[in-house]
């Protein structure tokens, strides 16, 4: 039964009731219309609700329950990589040391800090197969946008004026997103049927115009691209630089690395590959591997070290700038190394190997009840297509809603745009058989459903708070704030 | 198969155009509005701008899908329709009728001879619309 | 060995080989070319054992000074302010901890109850009409506001105030050098905007004016006067501001404001050695469809019951691609959680108190502070719980001392700002109490004597 809890913070509102509890002014004057102009001062107090501590509690466990998450669900969500996130590195994150640290502490007061970042840095060059690496991009798409911000200053250096940037028709929408705020011309290229680079029309596109060019490994229908040596070979003799969305990286652990394929960029997701809580949205953190010609360019300030001292190296004249207003999501960095120095180089790889595996089992299980999109093997994700069953009126979102009600979160769904009725799977490494093998019963069930009890699929969800929501309703008349009735 | 009336012109991107004496009214297909679903916004220009064949005049906007609309003929705006401002579910309801979007005063000449007869628009969307 | 992160055993490995029709892990990499291959392990530490572990990183922490260890007058955009306990047992919870973005509402409706009250708060606090699910940091808010009134006004040239903090303009400058968009600055020579210089500066190619109130300095900034310069050019007025100030300060949308943007760390982050912090963005409805990143609002569902729903979506890189409004994609939703948690927990009573009482100390450390001989405000500007110390002796010399006996006194300002190398950005939060104050003037004292 599905939990009826319906309330707002708002509406819980008592006046009078507290949930805080601060000393009361210590110093001889505390009344601010003294202190300050009244120009600046508010009015009246803000329109906040009061409640007791316990009522905030009780209403943000209730919340949380009508959430699904990693740790109460299978959350097979492709490209996101919902593994499980440790709680030791909550444990560690927490400690004084990294969560109660300023940034702008002097240098010589968070040695440990830099130490940190120092090492995670040098960590994920190796992983990698990169020169050097700047933690500071926030996420994934701030990465992208670092990444391709040095591209520009490089081209920019040697004089040239290079106003496209290639990105394939499956590339997630931050790809081109990143690469029109840098200033390009995003040219889209489309893909072979079966997902891949079109080398040949690649070739073709490939002129003194383009400044680089953009691809996933591997790529977003969950398959290596078996011909990206030859792909970046082909960019480099044309002078164009090639950027890799390392957002697949849990893929490739200590397998290959985009350094050594030939890749002059590549980000990374530690909110993916490297264990750090999605949080809902987020906080992520991404950041941005580089090959030795961009290392000037990246963003300032850099982590050094000088025989047992760790800076921060503003000097960098030809730096792209800075992304956020200090080092990067340093909490993330922490669980991030965390997760590193947990695994080793052995736990990496294998972390690679099981993502694989799980992957090609899910694959293999329901490869006759739905349209593969790409025959295997594929790498730690595989993409169905449910157009099959879209012939009998049963959509990805129905299959999607149909597993809610079974108990299990959606795979990602109509993503990449290149597969008819998308359903984009990634169990990760991190998930027992007996979970596959269920979340794959569900599945086999579902394409049973739709040929004979459509309906019960049509009506899903009917377990989770609330069932089907009005989208066109909500963007027709946009509600996007609690307002006080009456 | 979507209606598609016999005295109107059409575009290869599903606008279709209307000739009221020496002015033009433009809206979008039955079958641009079932394509996109539930419409849930529509960006005009403002009367007096100016728009050109072939290039965008504004957006069409479903929950997940932008339309980016384009003008049959060049010329001046000269009427913009207001209520889909507040409801743009009429898109839906009426393409070519209560969901007109534009009427524009022409400036250019032999533009309108290049747009889609219906017969021409019928036989593109019978191809799959592209 | 082992590891306890993954759970499949050789045994079921191979079983599940066996239902795949491969021999080996080995079998399935078939794509991938041979010499694309690492020959060898990755050169990484071995992995730890958990308690091991924990000592390194233990070790590691105790390398750092922290808001618990000393005495801390840092600020400068972020701030030991008071966290009630409840928001870090109530973020634990795996049910919003280790979610993704909403894709799927209706398994989502805690995280998107949460952010639409989040949007309620910021919106209230800002005094703006509309507030976004949440950007990186308030940096990057800046710059996508910088963006934004680019495309709003399709105008070039964004207008700084020198009184915005350097590292928002640097990141502003960042993003705006790829499409193009000048910064232009306004000079604050005495810790606030020279408005008269404002007036010049601001013309019909200026996109947006932009100030900070309370500025970089801790000073507060005239923003009707600002908002009425940026529109009779026909630019938009973005104000920077730190909503935990909000309690006591008028939203800057109540004087003008056409897009509010601050870091929201103050509401319950902690410092984490500056990140994740909370991008702030807030705007006037008739720019809701030119905003970056995810709004949630009300809808119904099937049955007519409330739910919520990421919506407007059409704005953002998923669907618009080349054209979305912003890149973003992952924001920062847990710390617009732990916000939201911070303000239902304050109220209405608690977040004007947290503003009175950090006024009223940052007010008492400053006279305080300007009692020790040689040592006085720079700027005679009012300002709020943060102001500008110039000291008699070089802060770098000064600042060593002090954090050995156990303050960290405060930002020093030349590496702002060659003009103020003899300058102290002192902060001062409800957490500071008069006989931390006391003990910091004595050995300031001491210090610069
Ligand atoms: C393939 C791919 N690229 C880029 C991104 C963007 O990363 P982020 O959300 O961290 O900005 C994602 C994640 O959503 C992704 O799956």
């Amino acid at each position: 039964m599905a939990d009826a809890y319906d309330k707002l913070i708002f509406e819980l509102s008592s006046p009078g009731r507290v949930g805080w509890s601060l000393p009361e002014a210590d110093v001889p004057e505390a009344d601010v219309h003294k202190l300050l102009p009244a120009k600046h001062l508010r009015r009246d107090a803000p329109d906040l609700p009061e409640v007791s501590e316990f009522d905030v509690v009780r209403h943000y466990s209730r919340l949380s329950r009508m959430n699904y998450g990693v740790d109460t669900h299978f959350y097979p969500l492709g490209s996101c990589t919902m593994k499980y996130n440790p709680k030791l590195n909550e444990d560690v994150a927490r400690l004084a040391g990294f969560a109660k640290v300023h940034p702008l502490a002097p240098e010589a007061s968070a040695q440990g800090a830099l130490q940190l970042m120092h090492e995670l840095a040098w960590d994920l060059a190796e992983i990698a197969g990169m020169d050097a690496v700047s933690l500071q991009p926030a996420a994934g798409a701030q990465g992208e946008l670092a990444g391709v911000l040095m591209i520009r200053a490089y081209h920019h250096s040697r004089g040239e004026k290079r106003t496209k940037v290639l990105v394939p028709d499956s590339a997630h929408g931050t790809n081109p997103a990143s690469t029109a705020i840098a200033g390009y011309e995003v040219v889209e290229v489309k893909s072979l049927p079966n997902g891949e680079v079109d080398v040949d029309a690649l070739a073709r596109t490939l002129d003194t115009d383009v400044a680089a060019f953009m691809i996933t490994v591997p790529n977003t229908l969950g398959m290596f691209e078996p011909r990206i040596i030859e792909i970046t070979e082909l960019c480099h003799a044309k002078g164009v630089q090639v950027y890799m969305d390392g957002a697949n990286l849990n893929a490739i652990l200590g397998i290959t690395r985009p350094g050594d394929l030939g890749f002059d960029v590549c980000h990374f997701n530690l909110h993916k590959t490297f264990t750090t809580p999605h949080g809902g949205g987020g906080p992520g953190a991404g950041p941005v591997g580089v090959k030795a010609h961009l290392e000037p360019f990246l963003p300032v300030p850099v982590v050094t070290k000088d025989g047992d001292e760790y800076a921060l190296d503003w000097k960098r004249p030809r730096s792209i700038g800075k992304l956020q207003a200090f080092w990067g999501n340093f909490g993330m960095l922490v669980r991030a190394y965390t997760y590193i120095r947990t695994m080793g180089p052995d736990g990496l790889r294998s972390v690679s190997d099981n993502a694989i595996l799980n992957a090609n089992y899910i694959m293999k299980r329901l490869e006759r009840d739905y349209d593969v999109a790409v025959p295997g093997p594929c790498m730690h994700e595989c993409v169905l297509s449910a157009r099959r069953q879209k012939r009998l009126g049963v959509t990805a979102t129905d299959i999607a809603k149909r597993l809610l009600d079974l108990g299990f979160y959606a795979p990602s769904t109509y993503f990449p745009l290149i597969v008819e009725e998308a359903l984009m799977i990634e169990p990760t490494e991190t998930e027992a058989k007996e979970t596959l093998d269920a979340f794959c019963d569900a599945m086999i069930q579902i394409a049973r459903e739709a040929e004979t009890n459509a309906a019960v699929i049509h009506d899903a969800p009917v377990t989770t708070p609330v069932r089907r929501l009005d989208q066109t309703k909500a963007a027709r008349e946009p509600n996007l704030k609690w307002t006080r009735r009456g | 198969m979507a209606n598609v009336p016999r005295d109107l012109k059409y575009t290869r991107e599903h606008e279709w155009a209307k000739q009221e004496g020496d002015r033009v009214r433009v809206g979008i297909t039955a079958y641009a509005q079932e394509q996109l679903g539930d419409v849930v916004f529509v960006e005009l220009p403002k009367v007096g701008a100016k728009v050109t064949a072939a290039k965008t005049f504004g957006v069409v906007e479903s929950v997940k899908a932008v339309s980016d609309l384009f003008a049959p003929i060049s010329g001046e705006v000269v009427e913009v329709n207001g209520e889909l401002g507040q409801k743009p579910e009429i898109v839906n309801q009426d393409p070519y009728g209560k969901g007109w979007m534009l009427v524009v005063k022409p400036s250019g000449k032999g533009e309108w001879d290049q747009l889609l007869t219906a017969q021409q628009y019928e036989e593109l969307i019978a191809q799959g619309g592209h | 060995m082992a590891s306890r992160y993954i759970a499949n055993t050789p045994d079921e490995q191979k079983r599940m080989l066996g239902a795949i029709g491969s021999g080996s892990i080995e079998d399935l990499l078939v794509k991938i070319p041979p010499k694309a291959r690492l020959a060898r392990p990755l050169g990484l530490t071995p992995a730890l054992a958990e308690t091991d572990l924990i000592r390194h990183m233990t070790a590691l922490a105790a390398r750092n000074a922290h808001a618990d260890s000393h005495v801390s007058f840092l600020g400068a955009g972020s701030y030991d302010h008071y966290i009630p306990s409840p928001i870090n047992h109530l973020i634990l919870r795996g049910e919003f901890f280790t979610a993704y973005t909403p894709y799927q509402p209706e398994a989502s409706q805690g995280t998107l109850r949460s952010i639409y009250e989040y949007q309620t708060m910021i919106a209230e606090l800002t005094g703006m009409d509309v507030a976004n699910a949440s950007i990186y940091d308030g940096a990057s808010s800046l710059a996508e506001a910088a963006l934004m009134a680019h495309s709003v006004t399709d105008r070039r040239e964004i207008v700084l105030s020198r009184a915005v903090h350097p590292l928002y303009k640097r990141v502003t400058a960042t993003y705006c050098e790829g499409p193009g968009v000048r910064l232009r600055d306004v000079p604050a020579p005495e810790g606030v905007t020279d408005l008269a210089a404002a007036r010049q500066v601001v013309n019909a190619t200026t996109a947006a004016l932009v100030v900070q109130t309370p500025n970089f300095y801790g000073c507060l900034e005239d923003v009707a006067a600002a908002a009425e310069i940026a529109h009779a050019a026909g630019a938009l007025l973005v104000v920077v501001a730190d909503p935990v100030n909000l309690g006591v300060l008028e939203g800057p949308g109540k004087l003008g404001a056409d897009i509010v943007v601050g870091e929201g760390q103050g509401l319950g982050v902690p410092l984490d050695f500056g990140g994740p912090n909370l991008g702030v963005f807030a705007a006037k409805n008739e720019l809701v469809r030119r905003m970056p990143g995810r709004l949630v609002g009300a809808t119904v569902d099937h049955d007519g019951k409330r739910g919520f729903v990421l919506t407007l979506q059409t704005r953002e890189q998923h669907i618009r691609r080349a054209k979305a409004t912003s890149n973003i994609c992952t924001n920062v939703a847990l710390c617009a959680l732990m916000a939201t948690i911070y303000l239902a927990t304050l109220g209405r009573r608690g977040l004007v108190k947290v503003g009175e009482l950090s006024t009223a100390k940052a007010h008492y450390a400053a006279s305080r502070l300007t009692k020790v001989p040689g040592v006085s405000l720079r700027f005679t500007a009012p300002f709020f719980k943060e102001f500008a110390l110039k000291l008699p002796k070089a802060p770098e010399r000064v600042l060593p001392r002090l954090a050995r006996q156990g303050f960290l006194a405060g930002v020093p300002l030349k590496t702002f700002d060659r003009a103020l190398a003899d300058c102290l950005l002192v902060a001062v939060t409800e957490k500071r109490t008069k006989a931390e104050i006391d003990a910091f003037a004595a050995a300031l004292e001491k210090a610069v004597a």
